[in-house]
């Protein structure tokens, strides 16, 4: 058997915390091998020292069986290793054609390149016109630019940090299909993800890392789902399960609710109705880019919503602002962390602070006590398992999955009537959004609402007894899933005309 | 108006907006990396005493040009240490670059005020300054009136025509992204600051070298201030530049013609229009913007880069 990258016994340390402890990993030629771990089990180490970003304090790696030591990321690329990274690399004023020229060394200006872009685009089927600004490029359509210029370069090993958290069920089988064809090509793929299903169903193996330790190399169509999620968490995931659905009065619905978006790409809602009763957790499915961006914005309060058409507990709530509708005991955990959901540059305990409606047990004459704020960010972070040093540490040094665990756990702490969350799990790894999940369920077994606003399927599947789907700023009635309900959820997810597959959905973004 | 003054209008609008030219285009590569240096003027001013000093010594007008260059780099140095290797805040380091500037400008030239020095002349070119109309406008100036005017072109050629000029921009659009692909963020900045310093020398020195001849404190009397709104007002695109100093150099000129032109508008006035300008151009640009991709702004500037990895 050939190996296209061997690597052996690599060590990292960051003062006292070993990121990578003696790891080894060997990836076949033409294979996509899948790197599986936890928020923080070093994989995004492993990765820089195979691009080159970072130097390991000890062990050795063979690239197609010669001793391989890169400097640098340019070393990496010479040498034939591309990486599609997980927060894009991408330059948004410049064009297509300018940020492919950037990643690839040696190539100059004046060029003709745009055709040797398109005959690439056309060859691995990625959609992109090489002029466009990416600045005006949907997310999908940025990540084809990112794997266009990485395939330019024709790689033998193609590093991709998990490619598919911000892309459209559409897209991710575009892309699935695409690294298949790259692989049968000749070139090997590393694939970094925590998505379980999408590991087993294109990767031939894996390799599983624990707190910075190897925990298995094994073949994922072997283990099951639940099994390989075990492995990574390396304790057993709580079954989920309501023990007490007691579904009550009503204590929540959108009327007839229009408005068009201010943003020249945005979508315009259209005349959304919706109930939600005490005890019960409604989801909200569709394709990114829908309007749930929009939809959300109007239930947090972040803009105005039109008379009459938001009401809670009896009260209509459309004037209310954000902190009014948090003192009636009605909470939310926006999709976008830093900016919406946390102030990146203060620390957990001025987050803590800002979001409560009411401080009084935090404050003493007015004051802030800073002790009592840290006591209840200290009952958030133990409850929700935030890994962070203190709770004076900054929003944004906590890693993304960190700060949501913290975000969700913030609202749930003060026991809202009515939570309202988009994407409780983004970017959250198996054993904490299976925590995130338990959490929610026990809130609403206590006799709470929740209204889940979700891309995963899956998650609203088996949390929700009520499912909506958004699709083109329209939502749905509840889907009856006694019958097909699936089938007719990815009916309405594609906007219920079969032709009308994603791309169009994608497209527009672009075209606009 | 009569063909002769006419002609030194022109001649004197050109000669008014030289240093601004200089200032502004070598700010405009400062900032289109994402730094913004605010100690342009600071930078003007030793390099207007440096190029006095040496041009009283030696009579040398490529030495005392020389010499500004490397004043104004020798500042930008300090400013290029302080922020890309010590990462402090660039308004602040900027601003305090403009105050030790001045003041040191002000005292290293306290023997200098007194004296006079030969002035750099215009150069005619031979044979192309004879044609009528066309001579006296366009092929009888001072060589650094030209050199400026070649700066705007090779500032746009590198920036738009060379792929380490495709680099300095993506560094300025997003310079975490241009590290993780193995750009060096800190040198092509560094090599940027120092530019900028040269340019801004070269610029401070035209006002002591060739518009007057004479060392005066404070004589910068704020175009560095002019340059850096400029940059804003050409929207970071390099030609404009040549068009903003030419309508900030004309203003300050009509002003002293405006009497003999017999226009009845006070001089005060006439000074606001550049601010003016700079206003509103800065608001229709906001509007024309508003829910497009920014394109022209520098996303990173004045934002510090500091490396992870």
């Amino acid at each position: 058997m050939k190996y296209q990258l061997e690597v052996s016994n690599i060590t990292k340390s960051y003062g006292d915390l070993k990121a990578n402890d003696n790891v080894s990993l060997s990836i076949k030629d033409s294979s996509i091998h899948a790197l599986l771990g936890e928020n923080g089990a070093g994989k995004s180490t492993l990765v820089k020292i195979i691009y080159g970003s970072l130097t390991p304090d000890s062990g050795e790696m063979k690239w197609a069986n010669n001793k391989y030591s890169p400097k640098s990321p340019f070393q990496a690329r010479e040498n034939g290793i591309a990486m599609v990274f997980q927060h894009f690399s991408l330059f948004e004023s410049l064009t297509v054609e300018e940020n492919i020229i950037l990643g690839l060394d040696g190539i100059g200006l004046n060029e003709n390149f745009s055709e040797q872009i398109i005959k690439y685009s056309k060859q691995y089927g990625l959609d992109i016109n090489p002029q466009q600004v990416v600045g005006d490029l949907s997310v999908g359509a940025r990540q084809r630019v990112e794997i266009i210029r990485c395939l330019m370069q024709n790689p033998k090993l193609l590093i991709m940090d998990e490619p598919t958290s911000v892309l459209t069920p559409q897209e991710v089988a575009d892309l699935f299909v695409t690294l298949k064809k790259l692989a049968a090509d000749g070139c090997a793929i590393l694939y970094i993800s925590h998505k379980l299903e999408e590991v087993r169903e294109i990767c031939s193996e894996a390799t599983i890392l624990r707190g910075g330790k190897l925990v298995q190399s094994c073949i994922p169509q072997e283990h099951s789902q639940k099994e390989l999620a075990e492995m990574m968490i390396g304790k057993k995931l709580t079954e989920l399960a309501r023990t007490n659905i007691i579904v009550g009065e009503n204590i929540f619905s959108i009327d007839n609710l229009s408005r068009k978006s201010d943003d020249i790409y945005g979508v315009n809602l259209q005349n959304i109705a919706l109930q939600m009763n005490k005890g019960s957790i409604v989801g909200i499915a569709g394709v990114a880019g829908n309007g749930q961006d929009e939809l959300m914005e109007i239930l947090i309060g972040e803009i105005p919503s039109p008379k009459a058409t938001l009401n809670f507990n009896g009260q209509d709530i459309s004037a209310l602002n954000s902190h009014e509708r948090r003192q009636l005991s009605m909470f939310f955990v926006p999709e976008e962390r830093l900016g919406h959901g946390a102030v990146p540059d203060m620390s957990l305990d001025e987050n803590m602070l800002l979001s409560r409606p009411d401080s009084t047990e935090m404050t003493s004459h007015g004051v802030i006590d800073w002790t009592k704020v840290a006591t209840h960010s200290k009952k958030v972070i133990d409850t929700f398992d935030v890994q962070t040093p203190s709770s004076r540490m900054l929003a944004k040094s906590l890693s993304g999955g960190n700060l949501q665990k913290f975000m969700v756990g913030r609202e749930l702490v003060q026991d809202p009537e009515l939570l309202i969350v988009a994407q409780p799990t983004w970017g959250v790894d198996a054993g904490s959004a299976n925590n995130i999940h338990q959490a929610l369920i026990e809130l609403a077994d206590k006799g709470s609402a929740i209204l889940i606003i979700s891309q995963d399927l899956d998650e609203i599947l088996s949390l929700c007894e009520q499912i909506h789907v958004l699709s083109e700023g329209k939502l749905s009635d509840a889907v009856d899933m006694k019958s097909n309900g699936l089938e007719k959820i990815s009916q309405l997810m594609v906007g219920g005309k079969e032709e009308k597959n994603s791309k169009l959905i994608a497209g527009a973004k672009t075209d606009a | 108006m009569n063909e002769g003054l006419f002609i030194n209008i022109i001649i004197g609008i050109s000669i008014a907006s030289v240093p601004l030219i200089f200032a502004a285009i070598g700010e405009l590569l400062v900032e289109r990396s994402g730094v913004l240096n605010l100690g342009v003027e600071g930078m003007m001013i030793v390099g207007a005493l440096l190029g006095f000093v040496v041009m009283s010594h030696t009579q040398n007008p490529f030495l005392a040009v020389f010499a500004a260059m490397l004043g104004g780099m020798a500042i930008a140095s300090i400013f290029a240490f302080l922020t890309q290797f010590l990462l402090t805040n660039q308004v602040a380091t900027g601003l305090a670059l403009t105050l030790f500037g001045l003041g040191f400008a002000a005292f290293a030239g306290r023997g200098y005020t007194e004296e006079t020095i030969q002035l750099i002349t215009a150069v005619p070119i031979p044979y192309l300054s004879d044609i009528p109309y066309l001579g006296p406008l366009l092929f009888s100036f001072n060589p650094l009136v030209y050199l400026s005017f070649f700066m705007v072109y090779l500032v746009w050629w590198f920036l738009f025509k060379t792929k380490q000029g495709l680099i300095l921009r993506a560094i300025g659009d997003n310079h975490d992204a241009a590290h993780a692909i193995g750009h060096n963020v800190v040198r092509y900045r560094v090599m940027a600051i120092l530019f900028g310093g040269a340019m801004a020398g070269i610029g401070g020195s035209f006002l002591s070298l060739v518009q007057v001849p004479i060392w005066g404190e404070g004589m910068t009397a704020g175009r560095g201030w002019i340059a850096l709104g400029l940059v804003v007002f050409a929207s970071w695109q390099p030609f404009r530049i040549i068009f903003g100093a030419i309508l900030f150099g004309g203003i300050t000129i009509l002003q002293i013609h405006a009497q003999g032109l017999n226009i009845n508008v006070s001089a005060q006035y006439l000074s606001m229009l550049p601010y003016l300008a700079t206003i509103v151009i800065l608001v229709s640009l906001r509007i024309r913007l508003k829910n497009k991709t920014n394109r022209t702004v520098p996303n990173c500037l004045g934002r510090i880069f500091h490396s992870t990895t």
